[in-house]
């Protein structure tokens, strides 16, 4: 057999092959979720409409997706660099609540500062701390063989508390509410469009996506990451540590996760509120998932979920349609991504083939 | 003697490869027959047409005479033909018993285990196996793993087993025992057909002997009218040479000083030697005897207790210095463990040719990988070993493993190390794959470079190394010249004994 000409054939089918099974999960999903809607008693077309136009209808709608992609970008490459090396970093959701209130701290303590030194002197220390407390549970691993989703898992706890803690106590602002005061403007990132909630973190995201695919894929730190995430024994034979690599990749996990939070705080609240994430870590994995933990698909499928979510506020109020839908759908997503095989069997189906 | 399979004509493709083209294929009722072809000649594909789990684009197949649509394994199990998969597919934490009857349960509701074990008895009894059916498969060797493999077909009613490369996972003794089974089954009446590129075994085994080469047949012969030679021309396509010229040449200064090195860390035992450039010193033994252990320290990867012996290159200690620093100081190492040791399965070849060299310039510069200069390298590997592969970005794991093999071995004398490590460098490789590796350690010899041969193949050992150490739990029994050595007296060495002559000098 001509072998050059069939690997040729194999590795082109392999590498769209994940595209098409994500792809694929995406149709099958709406489909479904026009099924529901259908047996609810509703028109799926309506439903889809308005989803569509509340989620790109104007440059307000747009500029609403956006602001719900920036954090799941964040999240999802954090997942998705923990991942690449073998690791599954479910601590995400903790990592931006440490980060982003470090953040706060930094910029609420040193007012005086001009702009051009006090945000990012902010956004650096959040991401300081965010590497500190994604690194734990690298470090954990890496010197005691503790299982890091276990460890991240119960870092969550400590965040999710700590940070309540110290809204509540220490940091917090006159008033009912568990939150810091504002911060100085000097320390909050412009918006991008007026009336609107997008800030210039749509920025700092799209960097991300850049650096983590030159970090993983172009510089010799990120082939080591990537090594030891392929074959661990292999890389230990090529001279790359396992130990240090643990720890690097799930510490940049970290800082990267505390962006989606620091982005958040400094570019749409203006300060730390309690509980403030909608649990962006924890959609993070699914958009990694989604995206088959690479950068770029991880963009794609923070969009797709950030629409959904945009878009599901104006289903609610312009149709009979729950926004509970758009879980339905985020979830049968995953659900189909998740199980390649029920992808595989319809699509031998369609081609009539066995 | 009737024909107990016979494809005719069968054509596969697979886009536009073609797998099989027009092969015609006949296995005789209770007859050994034996499937010879290199990696990737088509075998397996055509097996698996046999057994359903591919369909053929054309061609047909009869089965004992009737023509059969074997539309997937199941169709094939019903007309009596029982597949060993190279890879068991067995549930580790079952009993033996448990495994066999696994989806063929005794019982209605509840599994008889007492009919199932009588009638497991008397299979066992009939063919002559030797099996604990309670105990959990975990805890079998291989060999017994693939013995229940073989029963689960028996049970099944299988009176034509296809073995995948049965071999291959074997130690020596278990294939001897497996040849025995395979024996005794077909003087009960069973056909086998035996899937293997292995020469000697296909001239122990074989009745008759069918050769696939790039996914045509090239020959049928019966085992009395063929000989090795003529297979391995078959099988390849071209002249096969087997003896390698060993270059007289007088080694020069040692490169490697091993000292009391202990393999063992609940032993005694120590294994001390030394290997001078140009010399090729051999590790015989069975496995398990130290050899991975050996390798591992060799390379950093197992620790040394400090009074655990010490390691020289060229003068200086490395016992206690980092795997990256041993490769730096120039130690290449082709692993025993191909898998496991040298490949990154989902990199391509580029990114394969970096592993352990991705610090170093010129393909790594100010931390930033220099794609250029890196696909130019790796590009020089393929054309000048004749790595067989569509471009440089192909992800490794769809190369055959001789071109695997080959593209370690480049990356790892591509530094011009000064000592290189070669564990089993010809495990799992065909014909053409094993020459190439020959004839590489000889360049290397004659480059002045000091090899350390760690090897199970006793005739590769003996035709390579310049001396020999016969290791044996943990030491040597003996340590010559490769000429003073017979082979049967290193077989003999290899199994322990002869330790109380040396304990008597």
């Amino acid at each position: 057999m001509n072998s050059k000409v069939k690997n040729r054939a194999l590795s082109v089918s392999l590498i769209t092959e994940d595209i098409i099974i994500s792809l694929f999960s995406i149709v099958l999903a709406l489909l479904v979720g026009a099924i529901i809607v259908f047996f609810l008693g509703n028109s799926p077309v309506e439903a889809y409409g308005a989803l569509l136009s509340g989620a790109f209808g104007s440059v307000r709608s747009i500029a609403g997706t956006l602001t719900k992609t920036v954090p799941l970008i964040f999240t999802g490459l954090a997942v998705a660099i923990a991942f690449r090396c073998g690791l599954f970093n479910i601590g995400a959701e903790g990592q931006l609540y440490v980060g982003s209130i470090a953040g706060v701290i930094v910029g609420l303590s040193l007012p005086f500062l001009p702009a051009v030194i006090l945000l990012p002197l902010s956004i650096l220390s959040g991401m300081s701390v965010g590497f500190l407390w994604g690194g734990i549970p690298g470090f954990l691993k890496a010197r005691f063989q503790t299982h890091e989703v276990i460890v991240t898992v119960m870092l969550n706890y400590v965040a999710i508390f700590l940070t309540s803690y110290l809204v509540n106590y220490p940091f917090k602002s006159d008033g009912m509410v568990a939150q810091t005061d504002m911060l100085p403007l000097a320390a909050q990132l412009p918006k991008l469009v007026q009336k609107t909630q997008l800030s210039a973190g749509l920025f700092i995201a799209i960097a991300a996506v850049f650096f983590v695919y030159w970090f993983l894929w172009k510089t010799s730190w990120g082939y080591e990451i990537r090594a030891v995430g392929e074959n661990p024994s292999a890389a230990e034979a090529g001279g790359i540590g396992r130990k240090k690599n643990t720890f690097l990749a799930m510490a940049l996990s970290g800082s990267i996760a505390s962006l989606a939070g620091i982005t958040h705080v400094h570019g749409i609240y203006g300060r730390f509120i309690e509980g403030y994430s909608p649990g962006f870590g924890f959609t993070g994995i699914a958009v990694a998932v989604l995206g088959r933990n690479h950068p770029f698909g991880v963009v794609l499928s923070a969009i797709l979920f950030g629409a959904l979510d945009a878009g599901a506020l104006r289903m609610d109020r312009t149709t009979e349609i729950s926004s509970d839908l758009v879980i339905v759908i985020q979830g049968l997503v995953i659900l189909f991504v998740a199980a390649p095989g029920i992808i595989r069997s319809i699509s031998t189906r369609l081609r009539g083939g066995k | 003697m009737d024909s107990a399979i016979e494809m005719r004509g069968i054509t596969k493709h697979f886009g536009s490869v073609t797998a099989n083209k027009s092969v015609d294929f006949v296995v005789k009722s209770r007859e050994i027959h034996c499937l010879l072809g290199e990696n990737g000649a088509g075998k397996t594909t055509l097996m698996k047409i046999l057994f359903g789990l591919y369909q053929q684009d054309e061609g047909e197949i009869l089965i004992k005479g009737k023509l059969a649509a074997i539309a997937s394994p199941k169709d094939a199990l019903s007309r009596g033909m029982g597949m060993v998969h190279q890879h068991f597919m067995l549930v580790n934490r079952m009993t033996a018993l448990e495994n066999i009857i696994l989806g063929k349960e005794t019982g209605r509701f509840l599994v008889d285990y007492k009919k199932a074990r009588k009638e497991l008895g008397a299979l066992a009894k009939r063919y002559r196996f030797k099996i604990d059916l309670d105990c959990p498969v975990a805890d079998l060797s291989v060999g017994e793993k693939q013995r229940v493999e073989i029963i689960k077909t028996l049970y099944r009613g299988a009176d034509i087993l296809i073995l995948d490369e049965p071999t291959a996972v074997l130690t020596p003794g278990e294939v001897d025992e497996l040849f025995l089974t395979l024996q005794e089954l077909k003087n009960q009446n069973k056909t086998i057909i035996f899937i293997t590129h292995k020469l000697k075994e296909t001239m122990d085994i074989a009745d008759r002997i069918t050769v696939l080469r790039n996914g045509e047949k090239v020959a049928e012969r019966e085992k009395e009218a063929t000989n090795r030679r003529e297979l391995a021309l078959l099988m390849v396509g071209r002249e096969v040479s087997f003896d390698v010229k060993k270059s007289a040449q007088k080694p020069g200064a040692k490169v490697i000083e091993v000292e009391g090195l202990k393999l063992f860390p609940h032993s005694d035992k120590t294994i001390s030697f030394s290997i001078a450039e140009g010399e090729i010193f051999g590790i015989a033994g069975v496995e398990g005897n130290g050899q991975l252990e050996l390798e591992e320290m060799m390379m950093g990867m197992r620790p040394i207790p400090s009074d655990g012996g010490s390691i020289k290159l060229n003068g200086v200690d490395i016992s206690q210095i980092s795997t990256k620093k041993r490769k730096l100081s120039g130690m290449g190492y082709i692993p025993s463990d191909r898998h496991k040791r040298a490949m990154l399965h989902g990199f391509s070849l580029e990114e394969n040719m970096l592993l352990g060299y991705h610090f170093v310039q010129p393909f790594v510069k100010h931390g930033q990988i220099q794609k250029k200069s890196l696909s130019k390298h790796t590009a020089e590997a393929v054309m000048r070993y004749k790595i067989s592969t569509p471009d440089t970005s192909q992800l490794i794991k769809y190369l055959s493993g001789g071109n695997q093999q080959k593209l370690i071995v480049s990356r790892e004398i591509s530094r011009d190390p000064v000592f290189v490590l070669a564990a089993q460098p010809t495990r799992g490789l065909d014909v053409g794959a094993i020459e190439f590796v020959y004839e590489l350690l000889m360049e290397l010899r004659s480059e002045k470079k000091a090899i350390l041969l760690i090897s199970a193949e006793l005739s590769e050992i003996m035709q390579l190394s310049d001396r020999i150490g016969v290791l044996y739990e943990g030491e040597f029994m003996d340590v010559k010249a490769s000429e003073n050595f017979s082979r049967g007296e290193i077989g003999l060495l290899m199994a322990g004994s002869g330790s109380e002559e040396k304990a008597n000098e």
